[in-house]
């Protein structure tokens, strides 16, 4: 077998050194994803410095009254907590929508930011792609596209991220915190995932050797009024075919505040904030809700596999957000 | 004891529910599976699969690789030892992918083109993923669809006769009230047993012993011995536990690599295929396009019956996935026409998978049939009674039994059937709209020439001795139950042997046939050490031993319709929304002769409607057109239902006697995934009043399709 070292911190500070003291050196969360890799060959890490034991597996109130989520904190424990899903419920329901139980026990917030798309040809070493192999080509864009992306994709990558709690995170203008060994930094939510362009292998913003320490959630009195639909093609254990983090706030019929995020539609989740522009003051119905989804959706570029996506996110969109005025309503 | 002969009564063991006799040791762990039963000195080879689709080897890097560590040997064309693979099997010519790295031609992706032998897995499975193999590639083509011009009718063979004609099928279309004239298709599918395919082979005191997991020891051990011109009596091929088969586990490139090296290294050697591997190596369903045209009068009575159905192959061996057989069986009309026909492409031989032929066509037949009914204005369930036929519609013999309206009955009837408004998209629930649907169900009852021992021991207790295959079934149970019932005696007095290809030739595990086959020959060598035992006198310490041969009773079978007939009924919700479907109730009622074992044979069932939910929903292997590989194969790429899909099924049955038969056990292990695709696919229209005819049923097909009769509703309502 292909050997590796393995390494476990007990501080971020010794986590950031450890990772910086060799090449190809990753963060072992979990594992759910990364193992899974390895195993495929697609990682071949030199070290692996696991930091689940680090003291980063909380929950609390920040002074502002939001919510900071420590990197460790399992998928299941997210889940669970009582102000997330007081505060945040769509949120829970992602979390809850990926993965299974067991895979949900040992995922950690950190890691599953961090989980790499599940396009096929990714994650099969005998094929190209320019996510795993620079320059490779992109074969999805002229082969098997089906759960591909609908938008910002490019002609280099046509992945989807796979994570359903970051699309909640999105509508939810998280801000991620990470430390290197340079320091402490943060990075929000619409700046974490850049776009594919011409780097499809260069998945997210942190700097380099960079360990994501949490997560934090601005008071959002909206979020309390969110959900969180996932469609996929079974009813557990599947990865989205699209899926929608929608927060409403209606007043006498008037949009007054709304969030959304749409997942499995983009490299990243896809904040529609045109479709939020089009809601805010105007009417809370079926019509509004379908311009909406309309106006964010005009960028979309299907292909010939995944045209469907359009009709669906529409339709998501319409669905979700109907449900949410019909909850104010009553 | 009771030894006495005549009417005697019997200890009612068949038809009562035991546990499996091996459940303990398989819940504890105990039960050791082919790949993890121990051995000194033990090796493990690693298979390496072409990455290409067609073309020629040029080269085979093995010089580096036989440096790294623990690696022992790498075999390849250029080394192997020969094999013949001239000869006529069981089942026919071999495939010709057990002719291990005879050539350097390459016939489609996936093919193994080298074997590293290596003390640990581990090493072998670094050294083979480093082995450098480079190919002058060819073009290929495995662009499967309907009307290709290069599609063609098969021979016949003893398995599949490739075309039946009786009759004017145009004239009869023609003539008739009402036409159906649809094209179905279903994808390719995969077996995905539990357990993947293992072989472990060494040489024991001049015999050549293989650990397996097969669905015959007695077939495999055959097959290896021609293929490597060995006397018949120096191999043994054993399989105590099988975790799933589903008509893949025959002889594959896996024990054929074992033997090789074995042979070459004079140790050991394990083979064991990883779960991508077994999408490329073991045989798959093949996808089929199917065309099926009905002519009926206005009250639903057929005249014209036209199924044809097109299937793939490989470029280097044929099989037809026989999705036309149904209609031969099932319904009857003056004009009658049934066809298969193939298409060659560079992509694995395609094999038998559960409900091979039956299991694709029943979701075609079945699906047809329904469009009928809704066509006529008649009820599903009615149209069937009304084309209820007499005899074999092609053959013209009586059925054995056929039950299938007894079927209908007792299912409507427990579903509430009759309580169903016929008319689609009315009934809805929150953002879920619901249907129900029904199919019928059928699978062949055959039966293949067994040999049993049975010993009465110097202790009171039994030896059976059947080589049978419990591939999870629960045969071995089975056979306690019948030998005890013969013998009437207790069933834990009786142990049943199986497994073992020194226990004399049996009917393999497939085709539903491993039941009816072994319990006749059981039944048989237990009636006759019954009846000697009666003679009295005591019993030597060797025990007394009867025998059977049921070759020349089998023989002497009169011809007739066998079959096991069945009822599917299914309740569906579709999410107006996303066009997710979710199955909420599956029955499936049966007509399959003595029932051996209720708590085995109702977990067989309600596997198979499963499978056939998945079928309906979930399960498509993805070819990427550019590689001539799959896409995703794995378990995460490959998807079938998940716990959370599974809603509550009901599986049971109805008497059916066989009248006159020897056995009258007929087979279940297919029946149970027949007609769940159409039951699922007509309730989706009973919910939506759409057709799909395109399995798996996805949630895009769904929207899609919904979004276009809406457009095509608006359209029409607009111009009228």
């Amino acid at each position: 077998m292909r050997e590796f070292g393995y390494e476990r911190a007990f501080g971020v500070s010794e986590a950031v050194a450890l990772l910086g003291s060799a090449p190809d050196a990753r963060f072992l969360g979990g594992g759910t994803n990364l193992v899974d890799l390895m195993k495929a060959g697609v990682e071949r890490p030199a070290l692996l410095v696991d930091v689940r034991e680090l003291p980063l597996d909380g929950v609390g109130f920040t002074g502002g009254g939001g919510l900071r989520i420590g990197a460790t904190v399992t998928n299941s424990d997210l889940a669970a907590h009582p102000e997330v899903r007081r505060h945040h419920p769509a949120l829970a329901q992602a979390v809850l929508a990926g993965a299974s139980g067991q895979l949900r026990n040992m995922a950690t917030v950190g890691g599953n930011l961090l989980q790499r798309t599940r396009c096929g040809y990714f994650t099969d070493i005998s094929k190209p792609c320019n996510k795993r192999s620079p320059g490779s080509g992109c074969p999805a864009v002229d082969g098997e596209h089906h759960n591909h992306a609908i938008l910002g994709a490019s002609a280099r990558c046509i992945a989807t991220h796979p994570s359903d709690m970051a699309v909640a995170l999105a509508a939810f203008d998280a801000v991620i915190s990470y430390e290197t060994a340079d320091g402490p930094g943060e990075l929000p939510m619409s700046e974490f995932y850049p776009p594919v362009g011409d780097t499809p292998h260069i998945e997210t913003a942190l700097p380099p050797g960079a360990l994501i320490t949490g997560v934090t959630l601005p008071p959002s009195p909206v979020a309390a009024h969110s959900r969180y639909r996932k469609v996929r093609e079974r009813a557990s254990y599947a990865f989205a075919i699209g899926s929608i983090a929608a927060a409403l706030d209606v007043r006498d019929g008037v949009v007054r505040e709304v969030r959304l995020a749409l997942g499995a539609v983009a490299s990243r989740p896809w904040r529609a904030r045109a479709a939020e522009q089009a809601l805010i003051g105007g009417p809370a119905n079926a019509e509004a809700f379908a311009a909406a989804a309309d106006a964010e959706l005009a960028a979309a570029e299907p292909l010939p596999d995944n045209g469907y996506k359009v009709t669906l996110m529409r339709s998501l969109v319409v669905a979700v957000l109907t449900e949410l005025t019909e909850e104010v309503s009553r | 004891m009771t030894t006495t002969t005549g009417v005697a009564a019997v200890t009612g063991a068949v038809g009562s529910a035991h546990t499996r006799v091996e459940g303990r040791d398989k819940v504890t762990g105990a039960a050791r599976y082919s790949g993890e039963v121990p051995f000194a000195e033990l090796t493990h080879g690693w298979l390496v699969l072409s990455t290409v689709a067609r073309g020629r080897i040029r080269s085979v890097g093995d010089g580096p690789v036989l440096a790294m560590p623990g690696v022992l040997t790498v075999l390849h064309h250029g080394n192997a030892p020969r094999v013949d693979t001239d000869y006529m099997g069981m089942l026919g010519r071999p495939n010709p992918i057990v002719g291990l790295f005879q050539h350097d031609r390459v016939p489609f992706a996936g093919w193994p083109v080298a074997l590293v032998v290596a003390e640990t897995s581990e090493q072998a499975r670094e050294a083979a993923e480093a082995l450098v193999v480079q190919y002058d590639e060819e073009p290929h083509d495995v662009a499967f669809h309907s009307g290709r011009s290069d599609a063609y009718t098969p021979g016949d063979t003893p398995i599949v006769k490739a075309e039946t004609e009786k009759g004017d099928v145009e004239a009869g279309l023609d003539a008739s009230a009402v036409v159906v004239d649809a094209e179905y298709t279903t994808p390719e599918e995969h077996h995905n047993p539990m357990e993947p395919h293992a072989a472990t082979a060494r040489w024991d005191g001049g015999r050549l012993d293989v650990i397996d997991s097969n669905q015959g020891s007695s077939w495999v051990a055959s097959e290896l011995a021609q293929l490597f011109s060995f006397d018949p009596a120096s191999v043994r091929v054993r399989s105590e536990h099988v975790g799933g088969a589903f008509g893949s586990k025959g002889l594959s490139p896996h024990q054929v690599a074992a033997v090789m090296a074995t042979t070459v290294l004079h140790r050991p050697v394990r083979v064991v295929l990883t779960r991508s591997q077994m999408f490329s190596l073991i045989g798959y369903r093949s996808p089929t396009a199917q065309r099926i045209r009905l002519g009926a009068d206005a009250d639903g009575r057929l005249r014209a019956f036209d199924h044809q159905a097109q299937s793939l192959t490989s470029t280097v061996h044929e099989f037809v996935e026989s999705s036309a057989v149904l209609g031969r069986v099932m319904y009857d009309a003056d004009a009658h026409h049934t066809l298969h026909r193939l298409v060659r492409l560079d992509v694995p031989t395609p094999t038998w998978m559960r409900a091979p032929g039956e299991a694709p066509g029943s979701f075609a037949l079945e699906s047809a049939l329904d469009e009928l009914a809704e066509k006529c204005g008649i009820d599903p369930i009615a149209l069937r009674v009304r084309n209820e036929p007499e005899a074999g519609p092609v053959s013209g013999l009586p059925f054995s039994s056929r039950n299938v309206l007894a079927c209908f009955e007792e299912g409507a009837r427990r579903f509430g059937w009759a309580d169903r408004d016929p008319r689609p998209g009315l009934r809805r629930e929150g953002r879920w709209l619901l249907g129900s649907g029904t199919a019928a169900a059928t699978y062949p009852s055959g039966v293949g020439p067994s040999t049993a021992a049975v010993t009465a021991e110097a202790d009171g207790t039994f030896t059976v001795r059947i080589n049978a295959a419990d591939v999870g079934t629960g045969a071995r149970t089975a056979m306690t139950l019948v030998a005890a019932d013969a013998l009437e005696v207790d069933p834990d007095r009786v142990r049943v042997r199986i497994a073992d290809s020194d226990l004399g030739p049996a009917m393999i595990a497939g085709g539903s046939m491993g039941t009816r086959s072994w319990a006749w020959a059981v039944t048989v060598a237990a009636n006759e050490l019954r009846e000697r035992l009666s003679l009295g006198g005591g019993i030597p310490p060797e025990g007394i031993t009867a025998r059977s041969n049921t070759a020349e009773a089998i023989g002497a079978l009169t011809q007739k319709e066998r079959h096991s007939f069945g009822a599917q009924f299914a309740e569906v919700a579709v999410d107006v929304d996303t066009g997710e479907v979710r199955v909420r109730r599956l029955l499936g009622i049966y007509a399959a002769g003595t029932i051996v074992n209720p708590l085995t044979a109702r977990s067989q069932f309600i596997g198979g409607m499963i499978w056939g939910l998945s079928m309906a929903l979930h399960e498509e292997a993805i070819r990427d057109q550019a590689s001539g590989s799959h896409v995703g194969a794995d378990l995460a790429g490959y998807h079938f239902a998940s716990h959370a899909d599974v809603p509550i099924i009901e599986a049971d049955w109805v008497d059916d006697p066989v009248p006159g038969d020897p056995v009258g056990i007929k087979g279940i292990g297919e029946i149970g995934i027949v007609g769940v695709a159409a039951a699922i696919a007509n309730a989706v229209w009973h919910a939506t009043g759409v057709r799909h005819r395109d399995l798996p049923i996805r949630p895009d097909r769904v929207l899609c399709a919904a979004d276009e009769a809406r457009r095509r509703a608006a359209g029409g309502a607009g111009s009228a």
